[in-house]
């Protein structure tokens, strides 16, 4: 049968075909391909703090956060504020001969740039700046938004968009940098570490605590779908681990 | 024939890559769009042989002239002189912190060659239909995205002394060509990790359970 085409909100560039409709739609909602090698399960429900493999390859695919959920939030907000802090203040000080020197995140890309080397100055404010600090803002205005049961479609959007950041946001990586820079730099001169340094330490240990703690398989599925069209029938039962 | 193992493939169902949306679809070549959030539906990721295989070939050529090149550029009152990025590990070892000397040396030099040998392995492998070790090869290619993102380390070591050390005319460093093409290898290989589709690994051995079944 081909596609149908729907015209909606989307301007009608959503395809998909006929047959899907109705029965089975409403339990292939709650089904799981895993991503690493497209094993169709069903996950049973888990306890609090519980998680499922993949049968096949041993992937984590369905996490269950219960009450840790309400941990990501503040976490963020920390996670913020250490950000903050270890963006304005600077992140080490080289004393010698009387000069002295001092950088911070956003100094450090602005050097590269005014040294000739652009393209590696634009990647190092985009790993160590832009993708934290975007990573930080979608996850707080997501939870923020999470708190009501429906979400708008804008937060499918920026749930896409967390993947992305997440994957470039590289803070423990620059921060294992800074201390190779600062050993190989206290060979030569005085260098203490500042405060922002401490900020920072603080930070790179905060935002796995708040992966952990985000739920987005349960955001994605009160967020509005695109194509607003809801199956009929929720019942029938469809993918069974197989054998 | 028994149907050996349900996957969403074979079941004529597409798994959304970015909300994990399983979605049912008319044909496999042209799936439409996932109707939770709009993304462009693929049963596996497109052309992701042919891309990784550019990406990774891009990075092997920058790997060259990444480790050739002088990273750093360090000028004092008696000249110029120029730190390759192993010149760097050296530079660590014999100052005395061998341990932030491994940490650069595994960071820097081991992990994207190893990423390059292990994506063309498993690329290979692939493209043999290969049906062995699939469980230890998917766990291979977890490994190499999940790493990758460590040998950004010199990039930013890089930055740091650059940024910190401009004390003309005493001592000033300045960036080399190095780091572009180092930066060039790192964003190349995370690219091209991404670019392959693990579920490939898994489709040599259904088609060889389909043909023994």
């Amino acid at each position: 049968m081909p596609p149908r085409r729907v015209q909606g909100s989307t301007g009608g560039r959503i395809t998909y075909s006929e047959e899907g409709r109705g029965l089975e739609d409403r339990s292939l909602v709650e089904s799981i391909a895993c991503p690493d090698c497209d094993l169709l399960q069903q996950v049973p429900s888990l306890m609090p703090g519980g998680k499922a493999a993949c049968a096949r390859c041993g992937r984590v695919i369905a996490k269950e956060l219960g009450g840790a959920r309400d941990r990501a939030l503040p976490l963020a907000i920390t996670a913020a504020v250490t950000l903050l802090v270890a963006n304005t203040f600077p992140l080490m000080e080289l004393h010698v001969v009387g000069r002295f020197a001092s950088t911070t995140i956003a100094g450090g890309a602005y050097e590269m740039w005014a040294q000739g080397q652009r393209l590696t100055s634009v990647l190092v404010a985009f790993c160590a700046l832009i993708a934290p600090v975007g990573y930080l803002s979608f996850v707080i205005t997501l939870l923020l938004a999470a708190r009501r049961a429906a979400m708008p479609g804008w937060c499918g959007e920026m749930l896409r968009w967390l993947g992305h950041l997440e994957v470039w946001s590289m803070l423990e990586v620059v921060m294992l940098g800074i201390l190779v820079a600062l050993v190989k730099i206290a060979q030569l001169a005085t260098v203490d570490p500042g405060i922002g340094m401490y900020a920072f330490g603080a930070t790179i240990l905060l935002i796995p605590a708040i992966a952990v703690n985000l739920d987005r398989r349960e955001m994605w599925r009160r967020v509005k779908w695109m194509d607003p069209e809801i199956p009929a029938n929720p019942a029938a039962d469809m993918a069974a681990p197989g054998k | 024939m028994m149907n050996p193992l349900r996957t969403a493939r074979n079941s004529g169902l597409v798994a959304c890559e970015v909300c994990r949306l399983v979605s049912r679809v008319a044909s496999a070549e042209e799936a439409g769009f996932c109707r939770r959030c709009g993304e462009q539906l693929e049963v596996r990721r497109h052309a992701s042989i042919e891309v990784t295989w550019s990406l990774l070939i891009a990075a092997a050529i920058c790997y060259v002239p990444a480790n050739l090149l002088p990273v750093l550029d360090t000028t004092t009152p008696q000249g110029t002189e120029g730190d390759t990025i192993l010149g760097g590990v050296i530079f660590l070892y014999t100052s005395g912190s061998w341990p932030l000397a491994l940490v650069v040396l595994i960071a820097s030099v081991m992990i994207p060659l190893g990423k390059l040998i292990s994506l063309a392995y498993l690329l290979i492998s692939v493209q043999r239909g290969s049906a062995k070790g699939n469980r230890e090869r998917t766990r291979l290619y977890r490994m190499v995205a999940f790493i990758g993102r460590w040998s950004m380390l010199d990039v930013f070591v890089d930055t740091f002394t650059v940024a910190l050390v401009q004390l003309s005319p005493l001592m000033s460093v300045e960036p080399g060509f190095g780091v572009l093409f180092f930066a060039a290898v790192v964003v190349l290989t995370m690219l091209a990790a991404e670019s392959f589709d693990p579920r490939l690994i898994w489709d040599g051995a259904e088609s060889h359970e389909f043909s023994h079944g």
